[in-house]
């Protein structure tokens, strides 16, 4: 594959992820939607950071504030778990990007399910958030074995799960470019101003 | 074979947009036309911008508003402006701040077209068919009812634009829905759009650009057009398009930002061309009948989850989503909807707050009482509408019934400005969204038309608006 040139210094530096081994954290609902990944009245903040402690909130907490002992990521054997793997159409909803932030400052680097919603999915690789689309049967064993230590490999698009097996999953192209070297889109699309500048010249009508 | 290609509304419009077409190795880079932007997905682009030392390219294809994160009394001091939290107010500070030094016209407060984004773009003329309009929001797929290819992104897409007015950008499939029929007396675009996503699940969309197309979709008006494309996101769709006609330049001309003159028929002349091509190919194509369609509400926590006003909550489909579902809503499968009592009615949002929205409800309330214990907000898209529905007298039938008139932003539809519903309050709402907490933390929300708004404020259950026609 032919690399792109981007320039460094326009750009927002994101981690280059190649390979991510981990636990697997289970959420089984299907449609879990950006509004409770975070609430909306924690969208009042004008920096990325710190959302961590706001994800999934009313799931994850009680009334009193203290930690819901029945929520999956509550759980001592979820502590550290980095791949959350969830119900079907995961991310609907919203175009906040704060659901991503919220994920990544929690400590999750990986969503796995057998549909994930476009616009989540969009903000996810943007920040280098793995949104992982898996047939229904890996989805399947994926949640009968909550805990279950897989690894997803970026370069080949693999999954390998515990008994060695693997599977490949769908991702553009470009997408996994940019996560593997760790690129922002923005140095990208500078790069290509003076197409822009051409095309607000010639373009036979004006916004 | 022939090279001439037909092509759909979407192809046209995403066609006429690529500064460099896409490749197996990398996406398109598409240009925008126009870029909405709101207080609440944009300081972190901003920042961005500051950082880089990078202006914003094209401010005059930028639009500024104040909705989310805005309070819906009056605001004429920055304490007007606490009444959800300094986080909030700050929000909208920093947004004023933003344009003011980036150079952006921001609808403030003093501004007669201040108001939610997706409802000021087509009241000012600024969204027009065959252009790209993005905003950090995903109703943006609202604008999809004037033929412009419309869709919501994330900040990071925002800072995108602001710095290059360009999006990088994969084509979408394309998805036709065909409604025919002629909506009986009580139904409206909302009840349609409802019946639309509870047909294709609240994932049908997904990687697709809808066209709504056929004969209801012909003889509705602009503002339910805009109620059904609003929607398409709620069908997981990146974006609703109709293709423009005489409804949508009529609905255009003279307004603020629409062309003018010589420049007004080139740009009908060029929209008249848009419309997909007879037989033009889509990738997936469902059609619906809308003369039986009755009354729409939601039971459940996400919008796939409705029935026609009259049935039951429908028996478990098994899942546990499902179950946790009718939990949170506290109803049971096989019992009618209709018999719930009501806290809270709202009628709102970017879906259902334009002047007919408003004009529906209203008469339906006029000469009525909103029931004791309910409590009804009434809040216009923006303020212009508010102006509008007020020299018609609509705040005067609102406000003796009950209910009360605000100030317009997004409101309940989210309840970020301090305007939520309580703990387990069941709240009838003209909005797009029942997800758990939407409305507020606990709030169970039943999606519905304004006219079945309306008639749940008077009998204080879901009622049937038939009945008051
Ligand atoms: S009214 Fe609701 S859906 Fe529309 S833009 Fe505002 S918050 Fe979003």
């Amino acid at each position: 594959m032919r690399t792109h040139v981007v320039t460094s210094d326009t750009s927002i530096p994101m981690k280059p992820i190649k390979i991510l081994t981990s636990n697997t954290v289970i959420l089984p609902s299907t449609d879990i939607d950006t509004d409770q990944i975070i609430p909306a009245r924690f969208l009042t903040t004008t920096t990325r950071e710190g959302l961590g402690k706001h994800l999934f909130s009313e799931w994850r907490y009680l009334k009193d504030g203290s930690d819901n002992p029945d929520f999956a990521l509550n759980a001592p054997a979820a502590k550290g778990s980095e791949i959350l793997v969830a119900g079907n159409n995961f991310g609907c909803g919203s175009s906040r990007e704060h659901a991503p932030w919220a994920l990544l400052d929690f400590g999750i680097k990986a969503v796995i399910s057998t549909e994930i919603a476009d616009i989540f999915r969009s903000n996810s690789l943007k920040n280098g958030l793995l949104p992982i689309v898996v047939g229904p049967s890996v989805h399947d064993w994926l949640l009968d074995n909550p805990g279950a230590s897989i690894s997803i490999d970026v370069e080949t698009s693999k999954i390998t799960l515990p008994n060695n097996e693997q599977c490949t999953y769908p991702i553009d192209s470009f997408a996994r470019h940019c996560l593997l070297e760790g690129i922002d889109q923005l140095g990208f699309l500078q790069n290509h101003i003076t197409d822009i500048e051409k095309f607000e010249e010639k373009r036979s009508w004006k916004p | 074979m022939s090279n001439t290609k037909r092509r759909t509304l979407y192809e046209k419009v995403w066609s006429d947009h690529l500064v460099v077409d896409e490749s197996r190795d990398t996406p398109a880079i598409l240009y925008i036309d126009l870029h909405l932007i709101h207080e609440v997905t944009t300081p972190q682009a901003f920042s961005v911008l500051r950082s880089l030392e990078l202006p914003v390219r094209r401010p005059d294809l930028t639009l500024g508003t104040l909705d989310h994160s805005t309070p819906t009394l009056p605001v004429r001091t920055f304490k007007d402006l606490q009444i959800a939290g300094n986080d909030a107010a700050n929000q909208v500070r920093k947004m004023q701040q933003n344009c003011q030094e980036f150079g952006v016209e921001l609808h403030d407060f003093d501004s007669i077209h201040r108001g939610i984004v997706h409802v000021i773009g087509p009241e000012l003329g600024a969204t027009q068919p065959g252009k790209t309009i993005v905003c950090g929001d995903s109703h943006t797929s609202t604008h999809g009812a004037f033929g412009a290819l419309a869709f919501g992104i994330g900040t990071t897409e925002v800072g995108h634009v602001l710095a290059t007015q360009c999006l990088l950008q994969r084509k979408a499939r394309t998805f036709a829905v065909e409604i025919s029929g002629q909506l009986a007396h009580g139904v409206t675009a909302k009840d349609v759009v409802l019946a639309i996503i509870g047909k294709i699940g609240v994932d049908g969309g997904t990687g697709h650009v809808i066209e709504f197309c056929g004969d209801t979709i012909r003889s509705m008006g602009m503002e339910s057009r805009m109620t059904v494309c609003n929607m398409s996101i709620e069908a997981g769709a990146r974006a609703g398009m109709i293709a423009p006609d005489t409804t949508t330049f009529e609905y255009l001309k003279g307004r603020d930002n629409a062309p003018q003159g010589a420049a007004w028929k080139r740009a009908v002349n060029r929209w008249q061309a848009l419309a997909s091509d007879t037989d033009a190919a889509y990738d997936k194509t469902v059609s619906l009948s809308a003369s039986d369609l009755a009354p729409m509400v939601t039971f459940g926590t996400n919008p796939g989850m409705v029935v026609p006003i009259d049935a039951d909550v429908p028996h478990h489909d098994g899942s546990t989503s499902y179950k946790k579902a009718l939990d949170y809503m506290q109803l049971e499968s096989g019992k009618p909807l209709s018999q719930s009592p009501v806290d809270v009615v709202f009628v709102g949002s970017c879906t259902n707050s334009r002047l007919t929205d408003l004009q529906e409800a209203a008469n339906i309330l006029e000469g009525r009482k909103v029931a004791d214990g309910v409590r009804m907000l009434v809040v216009p898209g923006s303020q212009q509408i508010k102006n509008d529905a007020e020299a018609l007298g609509l705040h005067k039938i609102f406000t003796a019934a009950g209910a009360e008139w605000r100030e317009s932003g997004c409101s309940m539809c989210l309840g970020m400005n301090g305007d939520t519903v309580g703990q387990g309050q069941l709240s009838v709402s003209t909005s797009n969204r029942n997800f758990e907490g939407r409305q507020g933390v606990g709030a169970r929300t039943v999606l519905a038309s304004p006219m079945t708004a309306a008639a749940s404020a008077i009998e204080g259950r879901v009622a049937d608006p038939r009945r008051y026609l």
